[in-house]
């Protein structure tokens, strides 16, 4: 039971919460500005790396002041770039079809890439290095303080994108037009406005999954990459353009993955944890099969 | 022959036999993108399997993977094009009833577990090692007439592609298809199964890709899962014919050329010229200035030029082809 909870859940639960603050972009460029963003994974990798580049600049050692006032600062730069990249390579394409703009982000996620390999090397790095501290509950829970960090940060941006969808007056228009973005528009909405916040807020929690994962993990020009799929497998398990649903779908694939390689039918693990990454694959095929629309009721186009 | 003419002669055919093979993907390609309007983000996936089943079921008896069928080429080819076919008849039966999004992302993820499985099935792939001693037809034949065989098969499967793509495209058929990328509402009410001919469309632009994937492993005489790299395999695919022009069989050929051709010769130039600015590492950085250049170009098209280098041309109308 403690193997279980030590090794599979609270991982699947820390690998849960990245997927749900990336899927939050994936959904709501997916609602409001009507494509699948294929640079979403590249925007996070580009926030990692401006964070470590902080961190070396500033030589800050500690887990929390990089949580609280790099990774700030991070998003912000990052949110910067990917303005600057709406600007000069959606916004010309704004009136053209929905399936141009897929392959504009397509060509876009590999020149982020290829900017951050030609700045930063291929070479793995570390945010934080060295050995970190463990929690001990109760003598058999046993897990990485960072743990701790990474789902309470990330439980805290997911209520403040509750807050601003709910209380401010940018978010409820950010609602309505991935409701009905010509009833939208009907009503006086500014779809300028709207699509900036989209990016902002997009380009912002992508940046602190990527810093939450390069806590976890490493920091690897492939990593936003590597979990493009499955943050596109929570967007569309949730429902495409709800943002609840990416975060509720986020946390089912994560914990699925850490799950599916514990031993559930004799010794060996149920799935080899070679093919973890198949797992989102199989859920978003699912839900595409049975129930388009997901979980939350989004779009099906 | 004087050795350095002898050299060009050799790129030249290495050019044109790979360019050839990337004009048989676009071709593929343009079934799906340039007259169906279908997104395939995992052109890698398909062209993978056509080079591992043609791999596995032409090579010798091997030790680390399956193997030792030897079966001839054609028969090799033929098998690739229809497991690619099936497999992308099953993607298609999730994915097409939804917006053209969804195909991109189920297929780019198709793409990245058939590299998972190539990386993990270590008994039948040989895992990261890969496949290597794969025939080749001519190999036999002396220098260079081998390399000239080579692109000799290499040119006339991409003619017989082409011609068999310009004859689907004035027919019936070809009109229906980019009848439904125009409007899709109005080849509905016309009676037309859309689902249907978009079915076709995927299923044989997929098949294509599989047979360039089988080319590729003979001419390579080696596969491993590098081969299906998403940004040779799927991203440049989409450059050339975005540049050569979608809905344009020629414009695919060209695109694909001409792309390869510019692709190839900044392998050699990029690097020099960062070397002689001075700027460290220039042999690894160049590849990522190559890409990003690429990529720009792409975006450059995208913005002022979406119709390609050559626009698309309707076929005549029936009346005219009927007599």
């Amino acid at each position: 039971m403690a193997e279980f909870i030590n090794f599979y859940l609270i991982p699947g639960l820390v690998l849960g919460s990245i997927y749900a603050l990336g899927a939050i972009g994936i959904t709501m460029t997916f609602g409001i500005l009507r494509f699948a963003n294929f640079a979403h994974g590249e925007t996070m990798t580009l926030g990692v790396y401006i964070a470590w580049s902080l961190v070396q600049l500033t030589g800050v050692k500690s887990l929390l002041a990089i949580l609280l006032v790099l990774m700030p600062v991070s998003m912000m730069l990052t949110i910067m770039v990917v303005l600057l990249i709406d600007k000069a390579f959606y916004k010309p394409l704004r009136a053209s079809p929905v399936i141009i703009l897929v392959i504009a982000s397509f060509g876009l996620m590999l020149m982020i890439r290829s900017v951050t390999q030609f700045s930063w090397g291929v070479q793995l790095k570390t945010i934080l290095p060295g050995i970190q501290p463990r929690l001990q509950l109760f003598e058999f829970f046993s897990f990485p303080l960072k743990h701790v960090f990474i789902v309470g940060g990330a439980l805290l941006l997911m209520y403040a994108v509750h807050y601003v969808l709910t209380y401010t007056k940018i978010g409820k228009a950010m609602r309505a037009t991935s409701d009905s973005p010509e009833l939208a528009r009907l009503t006086g909405i500014n779809t300028e406005k709207v699509v900036m916040a989209t990016w902002v807020m997009g380009a912002g929690l992508a940046c602190a999954a990527g810093v939450f994962l390069a806590v976890d993990t490493q920091v690897d020009t492939m990593m936003g990459f590597k979990i493009l799929l499955p943050m596109f497998a929570a967007a569309i398990l949730g429902g495409v353009g709800k943002p609840y649903g990416a975060m509720a779908g986020g946390l089912v694939i994560g914990v699925a993955e850490e799950l599916s390689s514990y031993p559930w039918l004799g010794d060996g693990p149920l799935l080899e944890p070679g093919y973890k990454q198949g797992i989102a694959f199989a859920i978003m095929i699912a839900i595409l099969v049975w129930r388009p629309t997901g979980l939350f009721k989004g779009k099906s186009f | 022959m004087d050795p350095v003419l002898y050299g060009y002669m050799l790129y030249g055919v290495s050019l044109l036999t790979v360019g050839g093979m990337y004009a048989i993907l676009a071709l593929g390609l343009n079934v799906q993108w340039g007259f169906t309007g279908l997104f395939n983000a995992g052109i890698a996936g398909f062209f993978g399997i056509g080079a591992y089943t043609a791999a596995i079921l032409t090579t010798n008896p091997h030790t680390s993977h399956i193997g030792g069928f030897q079966l001839p080429y054609i028969v090799a080819a033929i098998a690739a094009m229809l497991i690619a076919g099936i497999i992308a008849f099953l993607v298609g039966k999730v994915c097409l009833r939804l917006r053209s999004d969804y195909l991109a992302i189920a297929t780019i993820g198709l793409a990245e577990i058939f590299r998972l499985i190539v990386n993990n099935e270590t008994w039948a792939t040989n895992g990261p090692r890969g496949i290597s001693q794969i025939p080749r037809p001519f190999e036999n034949l002396p220098e260079p007439i081998n390399q000239f065989a080579f692109l000799g098969v290499v040119l006339v499967t991409l003619a017989g592609v082409y011609w068999l793509m310009e004859i689907a495209r004035k027919s019936p058929w070809g009109r229906v298809m980019t009848a439904i990328r125009d409007n899709e509402t109005s080849a509905k009410a016309a009676g037309k199964n859309v689902e249907t001919f978009r079915m076709e469309g995927f299923v044989i632009g997929c098949m294509i890709m599989a047979l360039a994937g089988a080319l590729m492993a003979h001419y390579l005489k080696f596969v491993n899962p590098q081969t299906t790299d998403p940004l040779l395999a799927t991203f440049i695919v989409f450059v050339m014919l975005v540049i050569g022009g979608s809905a344009n069989n020629k414009g695919a050929i060209l695109g694909a050329f001409l792309v390869w051709t510019l692709w190839s010769a900044s392998e050699i130039v990029a690097p020099r010229l960062l070397e002689a600015i001075g700027m460290a590492d220039a042999g690894i950085r160049s590849a990522y200035v190559r890409i990003f250049l690429i990529g720009l170009l792409l975006q450059i098209f995208l913005q002022k030029n979406p119709q390609g280098l050559l626009p698309e041309t309707r076929p005549s109308s029936p009346g005219k082809n009927s007599s």
